[in-house]
């Protein structure tokens, strides 16, 4: 292409000082375009859009706060002798790893605060990337054109619970050493190649020597690697399809509503790193989390009672003490779920927990924005999110995964709800059993009727107005409620919405209405059959028509907005 | 087009009211009007809100000092305790959110109060344009086209072979990364070496336990004499060796065909592992004579050869038979009977070896 400052040199010249700062970059980076492009590129504003920008400042506090702590971290499991500054430990026989992860926290000035950050932003990383997915999951964020980059989302909380396992098994503590070896446990119970592949991973018998320097490799390497191209490719696509909005007035699926990135909505977003900081920083500071110290160096033989890994291994944990054993009494008729076939062990009391629930989870999870558009054969693209409750079965769907995950997660707690509560550990293990099966059922009931009742509840507002808590008696008597009608734009709010009817079972192109088509109607039925619908302009005609006299009555509040 | 490049409150809400023309819905009456805030409308507001803002920011150089002076005057010795490092690590938090919290709600407070805070409307695009779309659909068509793929079926089932195989070799490479499995998790520590019977010795000093110290109602964290001398691979030995000590009353015992002599006196000892993934089974309930897994609960019935009575283990606990030697001293008369801890894929091969 032709050059950029030959011969016609420009006699524009910046008035401004930051002006010509801005232009002298331009003038030899030539970042005009992406100024342009990217300036005053519309924002729509939520509460409910910071929690993705949470897991992004958490993961920018990892990375910080990581790079200091390998400045300090040993990843040997050579064996040597404690002489620190932490006395109830001194000379006791424990691995380099530990030994500099005790040094961190009580000989490194802020190492201890470092450690603390670090441990607090990975909690709250994960979080944040789950209470994300919710959010994108409940408004139906995932919608075309937006699968690919749920997809890419999937594959985030996938390595973010990576990078947080991987991360807390360093420190090579009692504790962390205890998740290892039942990590171990369950590749064993893998059929075939499980013994192989614990022989691998450790390099020879549990613990053996190899396990932490690997995990260190893939913790602070490959993982966090990922995590940084997953990331950029999650926010290229952002910037592709332009954030969604939620619904009001004003706001469709041809544009986007919001603030212009410079500089309101840099500033804010900008503004919350530090605020994100601000709150970790006084997490850490104030609450300890995971002291090392208390737990001591790893050791096959002790283990503590309640006994909890991090929040976001909890629900694997739980399934694993979920699922029975055995069923049946000692001496009467008993069913071991570990059967020998052919010889080999299938230990399908591991196995089961270990890979079901979680791959019922994630199949799902991947697959749901395709199966959600065979169901409904909705082609069109979405920029205009749902309210949960405007799509009632998908709320319910997401409600019933929430609840299945969370009675699992319940699970990894249950000696300590049992201890808590002082009640039976055998009987909190039935509930929760129980709960796993009823629970998700249960919760997609419940989730649906609340979700139409509220829709139910947002028609009545629309059609008759809010109640504004005022009595009055009327000449004859007769007390009424006022109510206040929406003006244009509230009442948009609530009337905007698609209320799909089920799609009958449609011919192919041979004419035909084939089995899958049907079962695809079926679907139909049960996803759109309870609905409400929005209202229209001729029921609120109707409604006022019928003369709700409180309603005329108080009419001065609005309109006029409409100019 | 949209206005965003404008941002005034008189064209905020101009834009955008083309909603839907369906019969029967509402129309979209557009971005509501802006309303000002105090700041807006109001000098002193305005002037006030800068100063909050500014304050802000001196609050986050308050942080920042705080955190340096805790940096500096609390220094770390080898005298300092853990009250010492506590109080630091609070002050720094303390420091570094005051740092950041100022920084992060000024600036926010200034975007909400100062800034522009018109809704303005942008219009999105189309990813690409419809002839973009079919342009591309028919580029992809010509590559495959003329790169004959489809025509060539040769080729292109050895070249998906070539590249299905090309890979084993960046597994194969991992191959060292352990050592062959074969049957090292069949054996422990406990086997006699050269016909001498181990010593049951205490976890962790290694001193050996006479049978007249195990009281009835006592329990006794076992691991084998020699454990501690060993040069390399303790921790390995000890995942596997480790063992539970007890004393039941002996007609509280059942044991089965062929372990009647397994214990002695009613002292019986126990793999510390779990059978279902190998934690170690820590708790004896004395009264009920259950052992417990604090890791997920799993229950075993030390009356019944530890069967298990709860919870998610399949298998008992293996069992080691146990003796006591000339001085009085408990000894392993065997190695166990079975492969300890978690069951895997040749664990039933194992224990049939180990049984003939």
């Amino acid at each position: 292409m032709s050059a950029v400052s030959t011969a016609e040199q420009s006699t524009y010249q910046a008035e401004t000082k930051f002006g010509r700062f801005t232009d002298f970059v331009d003038q030899r980076v030539g970042g005009s375009g992406i100024l342009k492009e990217f300036g005053r590129k519309v924002f729509p504003d939520h509460w409910s859009f910071m929690f993705g920008e949470v897991a992004l400042y958490s993961f920018v506090i990892l990375l910080m706060t990581g790079t200091f702590l390998t400045f300090f971290f040993d990843p040997s499991m050579a064996e040597t002798h404690y002489h620190g500054s932490y006395s109830p430990l001194y000379n006791v026989e424990m691995s380099v790893a530990y030994n500099s992860s005790l040094n961190i926290s009580f000989e490194v000035r802020g190492g201890l605060f470092m450690r603390q950050v670090h441990h607090w932003a990975a909690l709250l990383f994960v979080a944040s990337v789950s209470v994300h997915m919710l959010r994108v999951f409940f408004t139906g964020a995932f919608r075309k054109p937006r699968e690919l980059n749920w997809v890419v989302g999937g594959v985030l909380i996938i390595l973010a619970m990576a990078a947080g396992f991987t991360g807390y098994s360093l420190p090579d503590d009692l504790l962390s050493g205890n998740g290892l070896r039942i990590i171990d446990g369950v590749i064993k119970s893998i059929p075939v190649i499980g013994t192989w592949i614990s022989f691998f991973l450790f390099g020879g018998e549990f613990p053996g020597t190899a396990i932490i320097g690997r995990l260190y490799v893939l913790h602070i390497l490959l993982v966090p690697a990922l995590i940084l191209l997953m990331v950029a490719v999650h926010l290229f696509m952002v910037v592709v399809h332009k954030h969604t909005q939620y619904p009001g007035p004003g706001r469709n699926d041809r544009n986007v509503v919001g603030y212009p990135l410079g500089p309101v909505y840099a500033a804010k977003a900008g503004g919350f790193f530090f605020i994100v900081f601000g709150v970790i920083a006084l997490m850490a500071g104030f609450f300890t989390i995971n002291p090392i110290w208390n737990y001591g160096p790893y050791d096959p033989s002790p283990v503590s009672a309640g006994t909890q890994p991090d929040w976001y291994i909890g629900w694997v944990d739980g399934a694993l003490r979920l699922m029975p054993g055995v069923i049946g009494a000692v001496d009467g008729y008993r069913q071991h779920f570990e059967f020998i076939i052919f010889g080999h062990v299938l230990t399908l009391n591991v196995l089961l927990p270990a890979l079901v629930p979680a791959g019922i989870v994630f199949t799902v999870l991947f697959t749901y924005p395709w199966i959600e558009r065979w169901i409904t054969k909705d082609d069109r693209e979405h920029h205009v999110l749902d309210r949960p409750r405007n799509a009632p079965t998908r709320t319910a769907i997401g409600v019933a995964g929430f609840i299945f995950y969370c009675v699992m997660w319940a699970a990894a707690s249950s000696d300590l709800i049992a201890t808590h509560f002082k009640v039976s550990l055998n009987d909190v293990t039935y509930w929760l059993r129980a709960l796993f099966f009823i629970g998700p059922v249960l919760g997609f009931i419940v989730a649906k009727r609340v979700a139409l009742a509220l829709q139910r509840k947002d028609r009545e507002i629309a059609l008759h107005g809010r109640e504004t808590g005022r009595i009055v008696r009327l000449p004859h008597g007769e007390f009424i409620e006022v109510h206040a009608p929406l003006n244009d734009y509230k009442r948009y709010r609530l009337v905007s919405f698609e209320s799909p009817k089920p799609l009958p079972a449609q011919p192919n192109s041979h004419g035909v209405v084939d089995r899958k088509e049907r079962r695809r109607a079926k679907f139909s039925t049960w996803f759109f059959e309870d609905r409400v619908a929005p209202i229209t302009p001729a029921e609120l005609e109707a409604a006022h028509a019928h003369g709700h006299h409180g309603e005329v009555e108080s009419g001065e509040e609005t309109k006029s907005l409409s100019h | 087009m949209g206005n965003h490049s404008d941002g005034s409150s008189t064209s905020s809400s101009t834009v955008a009211t083309a909603g839907q023309h369906d019969e029967g819905a509402f129309q979209d009456p557009g971005i509501p009007p802006h309303r000002p805030r105090l700041a807006d409308k109001d000098p002193k507001a305005a002037k006030r809100a800068e100063r909050q803002v500014a304050v802000l920011f001196i609050v986050s150089v308050i942080g920042t000092l705080v955190f340096l002076v805790t940096y500096f005057a609390i220094d770390l010795t080898n005298t300092s305790t853990t009250g010492t490092i506590g109080l630091q690590n609070m002050l720094l938090g303390i420091g570094t959110a005051f740092a950041m919290l100022g920084i992060g709600t000024g600036i926010v407070h200034w975007a909400k109060t100062l800034m522009p805070d018109h809704e303005v409307s942008e219009d999105r695009h189309a990813l690409r344009t419809e002839e973009d779309r079919q342009a591309a659909v028919a580029i992809a068509d010509t590559i495959i086209e003329e790169s004959g793929i489809k025509r060539r079926p040769l080729i292109r089932n050895t070249l998906l072979g070539a590249v299905a195989l090309a890979p084993l070799p960046a597994l194969a490479v991992f191959g060292d990364l352990g050592p062959r499995p074969d049957d090292k998790l069949a054996h422990t520590m406990w086997a006699p070496q050269n016909g001498k019977l181990k010593r049951l010795t205490r976890d962790p000093d290694g001193t050996p336990i006479k049978a007249s110290d195990v009281t009835i109602g006592s329990a006794f964290h076992v691991i084998p004499e020699g454990l501690n001398e060993l040069e390399s691979g303790k921790l390995n030995e000890k995942a596997k060796a480790v063992v539970l000590l007890m004393r039941l009353n002996p007609d509280e015992l059942n044991p089965s065909k062929g372990r009647e002599n397994w214990a002695y006196n009613g002292i019986v000892a126990y793999s510390k592992i779990c059978t279902h993934v190998g934690c170690p089974v820590a708790l004896y309930e004395q009264q009920t004579h259950h052992l417990l897994c604090p890791c997920h609960q799993s229950t075993f019935d030390l009356t019944h050869e530890c069967a298990v009575i709860f919870g998610p283990a399949s298998r008992p606990l293996p069992q080691l038979p146990i003796s006591v030697d000339e001085e009085g001293y408990l000894v392993a008369t065997s190695d166990f009977h079975e492969p300890v801890g978690p069951s895997y894929w040749e664990r039933d091969e194992h224990e049939r070896r180990l049984d003939s």
